[in-house]
């Protein structure tokens, strides 16, 4: 039985007069404070921070970081999120001081080796994506969306076409939609067939001159290929409309084929899924844009370009979408995404989308047996189970998904693809061993059992972990979002 | 030999087996309904061979070293990117893997690190400015204000932002991007002396007005004097007024609850991230208690398991994309989470006490600066007023000639202004934070005197 207890705030720790930094003292004459700072600008509200020695801090931090799983603690299967391992020579690399402590605006001449970097980089992406340019600004996978759908926007404006709707599928991730909605458009969602694929009758119904764009993951959030792309590329082609490659899922099939090369005019991708970079928590990612030639005018500035006297940053792009980051996007992830594809060379990468492949595969035959799998065809690199017999039995998707936060695991994303009901997503990643998938798969399998015998032990988890269950529902009618003292929180 | 073997653990009798259980002859096979025209062979892509650990040290090491990096060359470059002193406990803190290998914490019972670390972080975040709701952090201080812009336009439902000319030149390139998104207008209140010009302000308000956008200090380095005047001229139209500010100077300056601002944003990479080259940064976004349902990104919010015992959860999500879709506040899911992290470990290191001797030293060298260069023949300061770490300089010549005069002497110098402002003329902008030494300033001075 595991022993429960709160871990105190920062504010419910540490001494008033205690300090955790040593800094020095003025090395320059000082001048009266009232000179430099007068009262009417002076600060009125107290400081209150904090006051904890360097040892409390560190003790409080370690504390909570064993309350947490991470990739590092265990398997972490959560579909559509691509958790890999994360090699740590990259860490250490983009915390050499010649990127950690470059400034952004320093002259060209004096960041030769980053511009150099970026340049590398993004040749790669560029090969591997099927695109002519990439810019690195976008700071996420959503925000390199809305930087995709600013560049449709232009697109079709710079032609004097001003089209209004974005198709996404039924099976998009949220952001689709809200990226798209966010560039002034409107969202029209198009089914999935009995195959799980783009209903292909559906889409070409919905084309027409209005159509700016058709987003779309390949493969899809069920984890399938879409096998029609050719055809769907051409439909959109047709109408007009351009087609937008959604790169969460691009660790399927990276280095077996190119968005690109299937019709695709501009692709996201997410360089913490595929390209090996920490998740960090919740960030930070990296979302960098590709676009084929014809996209290229449209590309937020500035762009890197090699010239005669060495790399400098390209402004004068007269169509560009501008800026969406405040200098060039999440540079330390750059560096790797960079330093991952650099080890992994064409053919690990070829090897490591295969890979991810068959470990899904593998899970997904074995699990099939305990659980309904919707769509029952060869998955990539993920699956979609349904827990919906387990239902019947008073057991949800979310019981199970707490369940196995007793074996260790994090679970799969649950209730997501929208279109599968109790959806249990899960992909492996091809950095987990068979011994590993064999484990996981005999919790699962032991959690369908005890779903036809005991589910009150499941609906009750989890047992082991530091708090149990917690109530979203009191969070979410009454939030207190920032500590206020000994009142609680406001 | 394919490269990163050491991170791909199946072995070849492995992968025989996996694919015999799944009825599969090939690794091929599993491909065969990508259509054959996309197919790509083996040695399909054409990538640079794969390196080694040891080669790959070698190859970044020499990239690296043809950067002239911040900790060898003193720099005096602002403009939204600070370099200030980091503790080495920040750095311990988010080398921590349990936190960094981590994703959005979605699952709240093996995230209770990570959703307590966020709590205190948007705990500080209110703490330091004055307000009572923040956000888990946004991408950086740009887009933290583009989407309080898009925010303030929802909310007033119109379309109008005026943002004034002393705003960072980048942020508002960024909102020009993203407003044009959603067909809002953005117009621009210009400048006297380096300041807003907000006798021009009344007439620029009226009731299609969303919000009114303003930096503290500005990109001059400037303390705006007006704000409280500002704040009810917008607050009268109906307007908000949102703030974007250094959170090191609410050390020693007024916070933006005390002007009566409704959202406060900001760039939060001084506070424990180093610069980067730019990224990834911290944007942080806090508000006035009833905007909390109009904040954007990720909320943690506090609350109690079966047992009554207190733990945190990522709450108000009916706000965000995955519920919402393209009704939501805003599309964004990844955030910059160990930013925010690092933040929070950087305040706590530093304490009420700790900052505020960092806000003081970075005051009083740049103070130190401002007159030394301000002395020197051919110099002079760009504007009156009080400056917190950076100032505007009048220049004798071209700043980016300057730049190149400074590299020369290993110095990498301030902001060449007249890109952004040619209406200064020659001029540039530089930043003195702790981190910089007495005699780097001198030096500085010394190389700006011989110049021309």
């Amino acid at each position: 039985m595991v022993v429960r207890k709160e871990q105190p705030l920062l504010f419910e720790l540490g001494a008033p007069g205690r300090r955790g930094c040593s800094l020095p003292p003025p090395d320059v004459p000082v001048k009266p404070l009232e000179e430099l700072l007068p009262a009417r600008l002076r600060r009125g509200l107290p400081l209150a921070l904090p006051e904890l020695s360097e040892g409390e801090l560190v003790r409080h931090y370690t504390a909570l970081s064993t309350r947490n799983h991470g990739v590092d603690s265990g398997f972490y299967p959560l579909g559509s999120c691509t958790m890999k391992y994360n090699p740590k020579v990259n860490e250490e690399l983009a915390r050499l001081p010649g990127f950690a402590f470059l400034h952004p605006c320093q002259p060209e001449e004096s960041v030769q080796g980053a511009l150099e970097l970026l340049y590398r980089a993004e040749a790669c992406l560029a090969e591997i994506t099927g695109m002519k340019r990439v810019t690195f600004q976008p700071a996420a996978g959503a925000h390199g969306e809305l930087t995709g759908m600013l560049i449709v926007r232009a697109y079709h404006r710079s032609r004097n076409d001003h089209r209004k709707t974005v198709l996404v599928p039924d099976s998009a991730h949220g952001t689709n939609p809200a990226s798209a909605a966010m560039a002034g458009f409107e969202v029209k969602e198009i089914p999935s067939d009995e195959r799980g694929l783009v209903d292909l009758k559906a889409l070409r119904a919905a084309l027409d001159g209005d159509v700016a764009a058709l987003m779309l993951t390949n493969p899809n959030t069920l984890g399938f290929f879409e096998e029609d792309i050719l055809e769907i590329a051409e439909a959109v082609h047709e109408a007009g409309g351009l087609l937008y490659y959604d790169g969460a899922n691009l660790n399927a099939i990276m280095g077996h084929a190119r968005p690109g090369d299937m019709g695709f005019d501009l692709v996201h991708l997410n360089l913490h899924k595929t390209f090996a970079t920490p998740h960090g928590g919740g960030g930070p990612g990296s979302g960098p844009v590709g676009v084929r030639e014809h996209l290229v005018p449209f590309l937020p500035v500035p762009l890197v370009e090699r010239g005669e006297k060495g790399y400098y940053w390209k402004e004068d792009l007269p169509l560009s979408i501008g800026r969406v980051h405040g200098f060039y996007g999440n540079f330390a992830v750059v560096v790797k995404a960079y330093a991952y594809i650099m080890m992994m060379g064409a053919e690990g990468l070829r090897q490591a989308a295969a890979d991810a492949v068959l470990n899904a595969n593998y899970l997904m035959e074995r699990l099939k047996k305990s659980y309904d799998l919707p769509y029952d065809r060869r998955c990539k690199h993920e699956f979609v189970l349904s827990a919906r017999r387990q239902k019947k039995m008073g057991v949800t998707a979310r019981d199970i998904a707490k369940a196995l936060l007793d074996y260790g695991f994090h679970p799969p994303t649950v209730y997501f693809p929208l279109i599968v009901e109790e959806a249990l997503m899960v992909e492996p990643t091809e950095t987990e061993s068979k011994a590993t998938l064999d484990r996981f798969a005999e919790a699962m399998e032991e959690i369908a059992r005890l779903a036809e015998e005991d589910p009150k032990r499941l609906t009750s988890a989890p047992h082991t972990t530091p708090v149990g269950r917690l109530d979203e529902v009191r969070a979410a009618r009454h939030p207190r979002v920032c500590w206020d003292g000994d009142g609680g929180s406001s | 030999m394919s490269g990163g073997r050491h991170f791909l653990p199946l072995t070849d009798a492995e992968r025989r087996e996996m694919l015999a259980a799944i009825g599969a002859a090939s690794m091929e096979q599993l491909f065969d309904e990508l259509p054959a025209e996309v197919r790509l062979k083996e040695n399909g892509l054409k990538l640079p061979p794969p390196l080694s650990e040891m080669e790959l040290r070698a190859h970044l090491g020499a990239l690296a070293a043809k950067n002239m990096n911040l900790q060898d060359h003193p720099c005096f470059l602002g403009a939204g990117v600070y370099d200030h002193f980091i503790p080495a406990v920040v750095q311990h803190v988010v080398g921590r893997s349990e936190f960094y290998t981590a994703y959005t914490p979605y699952q709240a019972e093996i995230s209770q690190g990570l959703l307590q670390s966020i709590f205190e972080y948007q705990t500080l975040i209110c703490r330091l400015t004055g307000m009572e709701a923040a956000n888990a952090s946004l991408y950086d201080g740009a887009t933290a204000l583009a989407e309080a812009a898009l925010a303030a336009c929802s909310m007033t439902r119109r379309r109008k932002v005026l943002v004034s000319r002393s705003v960072n030149p980048h942020y508002r390139r960024v909102l020009q991007s993203y407003l044009e998104g959603r067909d809002c207008l953005l117009l621009e209140i210009p400048l006297a002396d380096g300041a807003t010009d907000f006798s021009r302000l009344e007439a620029m308000l009226d009731g299609e007005t969303a919000a009114l956008l303003l930096q503290q200090p500005n990109f001059f380095g400037l303390l705006e004097e007006e704000l409280e005047g500002a704040a009810a001229m917008a607050h009268r139209h109906g307007a908000l007024l949102v703030l974007s500010v250094d959170p090191l100077s609410l050390a020693l300056f007024r916070a933006p609850a005390e002007y009566g601002a409704d959202i406060a944003t900001g760039e939060g990479q001084g506070l424990g991230s180093p610069p980067s080259f730019g990224g990834p940064l911290l944007g942080f976004f806090a508000a006035r208690r009833e905007l909390l349902r109009r904040l954007p990104g990720r909320i943690v919010g506090e609350t109690v398991d079966g047992e009554g015992r207190r733990g945190f959860v990522l709450t108000l999500q009916t706000r965000e994309q995955h519920i919402r879709r393209e009704r939501a506040t805003s599309n964004i899911c990844s955030n910059q989470a160990l930013n925010a992290l690092a933040a929070a470990a950087y305040l706590a290191a530093m304490g009420p006490e700790g900052l505020r001797e960092v806000a003081e030293l970075c005051l009083q060298k740049a103070a130190y600066a401002r007159e030394k260069i301000a002395s020197l023949e051919g110099y002079a300061p760009a504007f009156p007023g009080v400056h917190f770490k950076e100032f505007a300089v009048k220049l004798p010549g071209s700043g980016s000639r300057l730049n190149r005069h400074l590299l020369e002497h290993g110095i990498i110098g301030g902001l060449d202004l007249e890109t952004y402002y040619p209406e200064l003329g020659p001029a540039m902008l530089f930043c003195v934070t702790e981190t910089k030494t007495r005699e780097q300033i001198d030096a500085l001075a010394r190389a700006l005197e011989g110049w021309l």
